[in-house]
């Protein structure tokens, strides 16, 4: 249906107002942006606006809803199920996001020092990024299985436990397992990014800093950290959003369980729509994940605003 | 201020060796300018001073104070970088007072104390704007700002003028030897511009792969450069230099040309090939040396003219307004006590003894 708005663009390439067309620089622009704004209309701007409307509606799979106002959002509202998976996805979101930027920003610094073969750990941090999140999900599915899981294996023949641990079964464990399995997942975005925007650092301005009597500590906190704040607001933001709608390793670990302790709005919503049928409930619950979205959004917005010192000046 | 002593001070990188034994006295208040071609050594040795490389062997003493050991903070030294190194994040007063809030130092006393410096720096209205509001020259004020509020026993300069236009450059270098003058702290400055060496410093030390070439006040280097490298490096234009050896009381350039030569020749310079140092403002127009013209460039004051004569590339400076025309064969005459003759197998000048 978007794409009845497209022009005639495959017009005759002959006559005067064609060519005066594609030779004014508004007539061109507007032609090589086409193709991208068709597509984010097709693909971005089309299912954003049907799954906001689906939520209004009673639509079920096989049905045809009709339009129902609120009635979703209200019943949502006395769903502890749905209060349980937006208190499972804002400890998921805060606790593994706080983790990666610490041991992401740790890692950073380590690598940007002068380690032998530092390409080779290079490469190696980004693997866990690089490698399918369903497979990385699977290997964790082994590592926290209940019976076979090398952790407690470990643990058990350093006789520190004598039973395997339930990382899975445990409402708790099963929180934090998921967690771990993020963070792991997440560091090296966080770390390659801050490495970059480490390297862009002067070296000089560590040694001046050296010279002027700063502590190690002192050059980090006073010149490196103010330094790279405007990377770590861009590199957070994404890994913030990336965190609060994780889907792919909560599903291949847990499908939320057990008894919804580690669903998250974003697999309670898929939960609901496709196997529950429920399509204009599924909508609606990812519909309630936008407010969240936008708050990290406009946090990032006024975190982004470039600082009174990195404003150009005259010259 | 402090005295600064290098002694027989080596580098490595790895297995390569790139200081081979430098030692420098600096006496206290002196401005000592490390001056050498780019990948001399000079920088490396100037980190080593401020504490950023550390010493392959040898001593560095502040004072009498071995610092080898010593991290950066510690030795009282100051350090304009050639990018000025300045703190983005922060204003020029708080750039300037960086080291003074490490310390502890309070507020009221920064301030009163970056306030004369940036008087001094004529910086006074620029206190609250942030490095990227300044223009080069003014950014390279505020890192001399930041070095002066320390008070340190020792300035340390990085090429701090080769980021500035030519102009600037001059300007600030009046500026850099004024403030040694009212400050009188010992400074040592590395440039790879001679002409920045000869207008500055108390003592030249004149460096070339990894070694000193020769140690001396500027006029001392130009009028007796220890060899054909200092020779060269030191003047601009540079001494010309002819090959060929002695033919009785003249010199015989390697065509034959017969050139002067000082009356008291030095020891050894009948033994072998030698090389015919004169700077250009030795060469005076009118004589009997044939000197065939290649281009002439007047700059007002003077006249360049640049030829062959005795068989090498030859560049002249005359008083005189000289129009002639390239291919033109003009004469000239050399001064004989302006000459130096160098052995040409170890580049050293003779000298003539006692």
């Amino acid at each position: 249906m978007a794409m009845t708005d497209r022009p005639q663009d495959e017009a005759e390439p002959r006559g005067g107002i064609w060519s005066r067309f594609i030779e004014s620089r508004n007539g061109l622009g507007f032609l090589f942006m086409l193709p991208a704004a068709v597509f984010l209309l097709c693909f971005l701007t089309y299912p954003l606006g049907l799954g906001v409307w689906l939520g209004f509606t009673d639509t079920k799979i096989g049905r045809p809803g009709i339009f129902v106002g609120l009635e979703n959002y209200a019943w949502l509202f006395d769903d502890p199920v749905f209060w349980l998976s937006v208190f499972n996805t804002m400890v998921y979101t805060f606790v593994a996001s706080v983790l990666k930027f610490g041991l992401g920003l740790w890692l950073a610094l380590l690598l940007n020092r002068h380690l032998p073969a530092k390409n080779f750990f290079r490469a190696i941090i980004l693997l866990p990024w690089v490698v399918p999140t369903v497979l990385s999900a699977l290997a964790f599915w082994w590592i926290f299985d209940s019976q076979f899981s090398i952790i407690s294996w470990v643990l058990m023949k350093w006789g520190l436990i004598d039973a395997p641990i339930n990382f899975l079964g445990d409402p708790w464990n099963a929180r934090w397992s998921v967690i771990a399995a993020n963070v792991w997942r997440g560091i090296p975005f966080v770390a390659i990014s801050l490495l970059a925007g480490l390297q862009t650092i002067p070296q000089s301005l560590n040694e001046a800093a050296a010279i002027d009597g700063a502590t190690p500590w002192q050059r980090f906190t006073k010149v490196t950290l103010p330094l790279l704040t405007p990377i770590i607001a861009v590199v957070m933001t994404f890994s913030v959003l990336f965190t609060f709608t994780d889907f792919q390793l909560i599903y291949v670990l847990t499908r939320g369980g057990p008894v919804n302790a580690t669903h998250l709005m974003a697999t309670l919503s898929f939960q609901r729509a496709i196997p529950g049928g429920q399509l204009g409930e599924g909508a609606a619950i990812a519909v309630a994940m936008i407010p969240f979205l936008l708050a990290a959004i406009l946090f990032s917005f006024f975190g982004l605003q470039r600082r009174k010192w990195q404003q150009g000046g005259s010259d | 201020m402090a005295s600064v002593t290098i002694d027989d001070v080596r580098k490595s990188f790895g297995q390569v060796e790139v200081l081979h034994g430098v030692s420098v006295a600096i006496d206290e208040g002196e401005f000592v300018v490390l001056v050498g071609p780019s990948g001399c050594g000079k920088s490396t040795l100037l980190r080593m001073l401020a504490g950023l490389e550390n010493i392959t062997s040898g001593r560095i003493l502040i004072g009498d104070k071995v610092v080898n050991k010593l991290p950066p903070k510690e030795r009282d030294i100051a350090m304009v970088f050639q990018n000025y190194a300045l703190y983005p994040h922060l204003t020029v007063a708080e750039n300037m007072g960086f080291s003074l809030k490490l310390n502890g130092v309070s507020k009221a006393e920064i301030s009163e104390r970056v306030k004369p410096a940036a008087e001094i720096l004529g910086l006074a209205n620029l206190l609250d704007r942030y490095p990227r509001q300044l223009s080069g020259g003014q950014r390279q004020r505020v890192a001399m700002g930041r070095a002066i509020v320390r008070d340190p026993q020792v300035f340390l300069f990085d090429e701090p003028l080769s980021n500035l236009d030519a102009k600037l450059r001059v300007s600030m270098r009046t500026e850099i030897k004024n403030l040694h003058n009212r400050l009188t702290t010992t400074t040592v400055y590395v440039t790879h511009d001679q002409i920045e060496a000869m207008t500055m410093a108390d003592k030249i030390v004149v460096m070339n792969d990894g070694r000193v070439e020769q140690i001396g006040a500027p006029l001392d280097l130009y009028d007796n450069p220890a060899n054909l490298f200092v020779a060269g490096f030191i003047g601009s234009p540079a001494m010309n230099m002819i090959q060929g050896a002695l033919a009785g009381a003249s010199f015989a350039a390697s065509d034959g040309q017969a050139l002067p030569v000082p009356s008291r020749l030095p020891d050894g310079a009948a033994a072998g090939p030698l090389v015919y140092g004169i700077r250009p403002e030795g060469i005076a127009l009118g004589g009997d040396i044939p000197l065939t013209v290649e281009v002439t460039e007047p700059t007002g004051s003077e006249t360049y003219v640049a030829g062959q004569m005795g068989g090498a590339p030859v560049t002249c400076v005359f008083r005189e307004r000289v129009a002639a025309k390239p291919g033109e064969v003009i004469n000239i005459s050399i001064d004989p006590g302006a000459v130096h003759l160098f052995d040409a197998a170890s580049g050293t000048r003779l000298t003539a003894a006692g």
